[in-house]
């Protein structure tokens, strides 16, 4: 353990690599999971849009009928 | 505009802000480490992601305590999203804490080291925390037992890391103490802006998902007013209230 504890430092070009690699993963991560989570949420507020859409529609048709229903007949 | 999708454009805008801030410190600000040279840069990214990925674990736990305490699965579903929030950190902790033993130590994992052994542990214990969670179909017990899980394993968090701490074998590097740590000034101010960065990206990544399910929650909600509560599939692989 104390042999890998007093390792001695990479030469920057060799050392290079690791450190994009690291940097690189990390975004990727970050990059992928925002996309993922962009995608439903985009979808899920066009599908919440059209269903609010839907409701109002529905509860307009609703409010006229008991309008037309309460007016006296004859 | 939801409760949880405000303030999260400002909130974006200042984790992009303080990232870029922290990377152009870590490349062009900080010194060259005088033992590990240019190796030493992934120390920005893996540290505070080990960080903020096991304050998530214990944030998840707290939360959880509100579910309990309340009732409301709101609580439960935020502790759902701060436990996956936490374990996606930690996996980037683990990946980017293997690149630098593998470029340090010429390891890619080294068995008998207490804190990467220790940190594997308790992202198992995490790991199965949605797989308990989702093998209960009452969506009542599913969040019960849920948050359980987590309050427990949430405070198994910090009596880890203590127990770590006091064992004798100190190979990985210990940089941050509670006495402020042995960083120079330029490399402690890189770090805390890299803390700072990913802990802002750790909370607009929670509110984004937060806005996502309570976006989904919204749906279902209209659909079933809409349609009656036959037409709403069940709710399957969701920690959203329904």
């Amino acid at each position: 353990m104390i042999v890998l504890a007093t390792s001695p430092a990479l030469a920057p070009g060799k050392a290079a690599p690791y450190v994009i690699a690291a940097y690189i993963v990390f975004l990727a991560i970050v990059l992928i999971y925002v996309a993922i989570m962009a995608k439903r949420l985009r979808s899920t507020e066009r599908d919440l849009a059209t269903l609010k859409r839907e409701v109002e529609q529905r509860d307009a048709i609703d409010a006229s009928s008991e309008a037309r229903e309460r007016e006296p007949v004859g | 505009m939801t409760t949880y999708s405000k303030g999260l454009r400002a909130l974006t805008l200042a984790t992009i802000g303080s990232i870029t801030l922290a990377l152009a410190l870590v490349f062009f600000y900080a010194p060259l480490d005088a033992d590990q040279g240019f190796v030493q840069k992934i120390f920005y990214l893996h540290v505070p992601l080990a960080i903020i990925s096991l304050c998530g674990f214990v944030l998840g736990g707290l939360l959880a305590i509100g579910h309990l305490r309340t009732g409301d699965r709101v609580w439960d579903m935020r502790s759902y999203v701060a436990i996956h929030m936490a374990l996606i950190f930690g996996i980037g902790g683990i990946i980017s804490g293997s690149i630098w033993a593998k470029a340090s130590w010429g390891h890619w994992w080294v068995w008998n080291e207490p804190t990467l052994v220790s940190f594997l542990i308790v992202l198992l214990l995490f790991a199965t925390y949605q797989p308990l969670r989702f093998s209960i179909e009452d969506p009542e017990r599913q969040a019960r037992y849920a948050s359980v899980f987590a309050i427990t394993a949430g405070a198994f968090v910090p009596l880890n890391f203590i127990a770590v701490r006091l064992a004798q074998q100190f190979v990985h590097p210990r940089i941050l103490t509670l006495g402020g740590g042995n960083l120079p000034g330029s490399m402690r101010l890189t770090f805390f802006v890299s803390l700072i960065g990913l802990a802002l990206l750790y909370a607009t990544l929670w509110k984004y998902e937060m806005t996502a399910k309570n976006a989904r929650m919204q749906t279902r909600r209209l659909r079933r007013r809409l349609m009656g509560e036959d037409a709403v599939r069940p709710l399957g692989r969701s920690a959203a209230p329904s």
